[in-house]
């Protein structure tokens, strides 16, 4: 099926981890970018403090504590799939699903009241980063689920079990944007 | 183009090899084959390229003959200008030296060059041309909405590219916004493979200064890419909700900043200009030592100067901003941080030198687009020194001398190195020699018109002429007698080139046809791509290669042929 290319590792790294660094690290420019030209718009109102208090920060401790919740599991399927088991990682993987389907419909609920509250995307530029951010690093979290049940379903049959700790890079990626914009989004007021 | 030729069972790689019958659409359309990806890549920057072409003639028609109806054309509007103007930029850049430079030969000879039978990753390597193809025709697909084609040029500034009010195509500017986010996708998803396949699929002992300078710079520039292209398709995101939602991300009346757009875009922007610089510079390196049968001069200073180079690239940006507003003592660093740029590339210019220095030269086809390169870059590269001084640059800004400076690198690069590489390994691609009679026909055809098109733009640029103006008429300063000889002379020249280019196309088609018999080695050169057969099969080898030294053992004394092939136990 593969062509001898894929199977060869002159460098020394797995190609499959070569090629999840690659996304990773083209993910974190385009954060990146965003997030300086929030940070220096920031720095430059004042005003946006007063915009930022708005946000709601009980939930996004909660949903921080949800999507941290979902890495452990996505570790733990890692290192069920390290030892073997490609049921125990699909299990485990389901459950990192389940924290990313939770860790989005908590999102719904708080952008839904926020959006019946008047707070939209055109109410001022600060919401304007608000959802642009949130939005683009959710559409990361609705991405990472599908390749995960991709993942999953073939880690049940035992296969391509070295996608498990892919994944999980990735997984641990949308994690780390999030704990970027946690702060800066609901922290600072 | 790529035939299915059975080669050897090798361990898990027989299922790959459907013996015999494929259908077309599975054979050229989705195949995962990187030389018929390669092809594809090619092909459709090709047609970009004559439509690009097209519209560069429809405007210097206007430019020229203000008024005219432009035979194939009709009469070109003010809506119709600014969109001409714009695309023809755009597509250029992003739809045809980015397709061809990079994916087209990057995906060509990454695995012949570094000895493997295919891509790491086959399937991501074919989407990455489907979700291109899917850019072209939005882009395309803009002139046809309501509105028409967006033109407000192609590094499309805020506030004239955010609001319909302003630029009037409140379609057609979220299609050229998304058209070039979708592109920079397709260059993302092609980068993993540039990358996994050039450092985990070499031969068996293929060591990091055995691989050919081509694949080097292909990798550099793929790097490049991926990491100044993050901030602009964040900064696409949010042009787009400014268009569409009335977000005011670029909005100054509303809290927003229209400078920011432009150190987004640069940012990208620049770092874009060596992005497809280094495979050209690659492309004549291959080339030069092959037909001066001479080791390339210095291949250790080439790699850490084209990287070098490369980080550089991102300390220059604000050198397009001198005029916005930035602070002045900010300009004086982006203008050091400019100059001190033209240091590397100015050194790969003497190590090119050095290579030919005593060489056994040949004058072929693809030696004289090397060696043009090589001189026509070279003026682009020094009136690039008049404009990143700022002082200078305050004059020069939006003028035509800009224009014809970035003409003088960008020509160099999308044309001259994409036809370099085309006459170098045509015969390689399709196993066929192409015409060297009709090829030096072309080579001259082009080059000639060409100097004659931007010398004249440099003198009117100086004269003061503004770069985004419709008809000079209505500018009495600039609606001279001599000016406007200038410009009759530049569009009469591009006619003339784009006529020669008619040449090239019956060369190719009449080489496919009746040309000579290739062989796997007409150049005699050492690279690996040399020892498969021309046109390769699909795996490409029916045993694959073991490397024992440098790509660029020629001329070795003591040595009877004046090669070493990288593959040659001794």
């Amino acid at each position: 099926m593969k062509p001898v290319a894929t199977t060869r590792s002159a460098a020394g790294i797995p190609t499959g981890l070569l090629a999840v660094w690659w996304i990773v690290a083209s993910e974190i420019v385009i954060f990146g970018g965003l997030l300086a030209a929030y940070l220096m718009y920031r720095l430059s109102h004042d005003a946006w403090a007063g915009h930022a208090a708005n946000t709601n920060t009980a939930i996004g401790t909660v949903n921080t504590f949800v999507l941290l919740t979902s890495s452990l599991f996505a570790v733990l399927a890692h290192q069920a799939a390290e030892k073997g088991d490609g049921k125990k990682a699909a299990r485990f993987l389901l459950f990192t699903i389940g924290g990313a389907l939770c860790f989005l419909m908590i999102k719904g609920y708080e952008w839904n009241y926020e959006i019946s509250h008047g707070m939209t995307i055109t109410t001022n530029t600060f919401w304007s980063f608000y959802y642009t951010a949130a939005g683009i690093h959710a559409s990361h979290v609705i991405a990472g689920a599908i390749i995960m049940a991709v993942v999953a379903k073939d880690a049940a049959k035992g296969l391509e079990l070295q996608r498990v700790e892919l994944i999980g890079i990735y997984w641990h990626f949308v994690d780390v944007v999030w704990i970027f914009l946690f702060p800066l989004l609901y922290i600072a007021k | 183009m790529a035939e299915l030729i059975p080669t050897q069972p090798d361990p898990g790689h027989e299922d790959d090899h459907h013996h015999g019958e494929q259908s077309f659409v599975s054979k050229y359309l989705l195949s995962t084959d990187h030389k018929v990806i390669a092809m594809q890549y090619m092909f459709t920057g090709m047609a970009m390229a004559l439509i690009g072409g097209f519209m560069a003639y429809a405007f210097r028609m206007q430019l020229a003959f203000p008024g005219m109806d432009v035979p194939f054309f009709g009469i070109v509007t003010p809506a119709n200008y600014v969109a001409l103007v714009t695309n023809h930029g755009a597509i250029m850049i992003f739809w045809v030296a980015m397709p061809v430079l990079i994916a087209a030969f990057g995906n060509y000879l990454i695995p012949l060059m570094v000895g493997c039978d295919d891509m790491v990753f086959p399937k991501i390597n074919r989407l990455s041309y489907q979700v291109f193809l899917v850019s072209a025709i939005v882009l395309l697909s803009s002139f046809f909405v309501e509105g028409g084609g967006f033109g407000g040029a192609w590094t499309t500034y805020p506030p004239l590219s955010a609001k319909a009010e302003y630029n009037l195509t409140p379609l057609g500017s979220s299609l050229f916004i998304g058209a070039v986010g979708i592109e920079f996708i397709a260059f993302l998803l092609g980068g993993i493979n540039f990358i996994t396949t050039a450092m985990n699929s070499r031969a068996p002992g293929m060591k990091l200064y055995d691989i050919p300078m081509v694949i080097w710079m292909i990798v550099i520039a793929s790097i490049l890419f991926m990491v100044s292209v993050g901030p602009l398709l964040a900064g696409a995101i949010m042009l787009i909700f400014d268009q569409q939602l009335h977000t005011a991300f670029y909005d100054p009346n509303r809290g927003g900043d229209p400078v920011l757009w432009q150190h987004l875009f640069w940012f990208f922007g620049h770092p874009e200009v060596y992005v497809v610089l280094l495979p050209a510079v690659g492309i004549t390196a291959e080339i030069i030592t092959v037909f001066s049968r001479k080791k390339l001069f210095a291949y250790r200073t080439v790699l850490n100067t084209a990287i070098g180079t490369g980080v550089l690239s991102f300390c220059v940006w604000a050198h397009h901003q001198f005029i916005s507003g930035i602070d002045p003592r900010m300009a004086n660093v982006f203008t050091l941080t400019t100059l001190l740029i033209s240091i590397p590339i100015a050194e790969m210019m003497f190590v090119y030198i050095a290579t030919l220095y005593g060489g056994a030269i040949r004058l072929t086809t693809p030696m004289l687009w090397a060696l043009a390169f090589i001189f026509e870059f070279l003026i682009g590269g020094v009136t690039g020194i008049f404009l990143g001084a700022s002082g200078a640059d305050i004059y020069m800004h939006d003028t035509y001398f800009v224009l014809a400076h970035f003409h003088y690198t960008f020509f160099p690069i999308a044309i001259i190195g994409t036809y370099a590489g085309v006459t170098y390994w045509f015969p390689k691609m399709f196993g066929k020699m192409m015409s060297d009679r009709l090829g030096k026909l072309h080579f001259w055809g082009t080059i000639i018109p060409f100097n004659f098109i931007f010398i004249p733009l440099f003198f009117l640029g100086a004269g003061g002429q503004h770069r985004r103006i419709y008809d000079f008429q209505n500018f009495p300063a600039l609606a001279g007698e001599g000016m406007q000889d200038l410009r009759i002379l530049a569009t009469v020249s591009l006619v003339v080139m784009l006529g020669f280019q008619v040449v090239f196309f019956y060369n190719f088609i009449i080489s496919l046809m009746r040309g000579e018999k290739a062989g796997k080695n007409p150049w005699k050169a050492n690279t690996l791509e040399w020892t498969a057969e021309s046109p390769p099969p699909h795996g490409n080898w029916k045993v694959l290669p073991t490397v024992y030294r440098g790509p660029y053992e020629y001329s070795v004394p003591g040595r009877e042929k004046d090669y070493w092939p990288q593959d040659e136990p001794n």
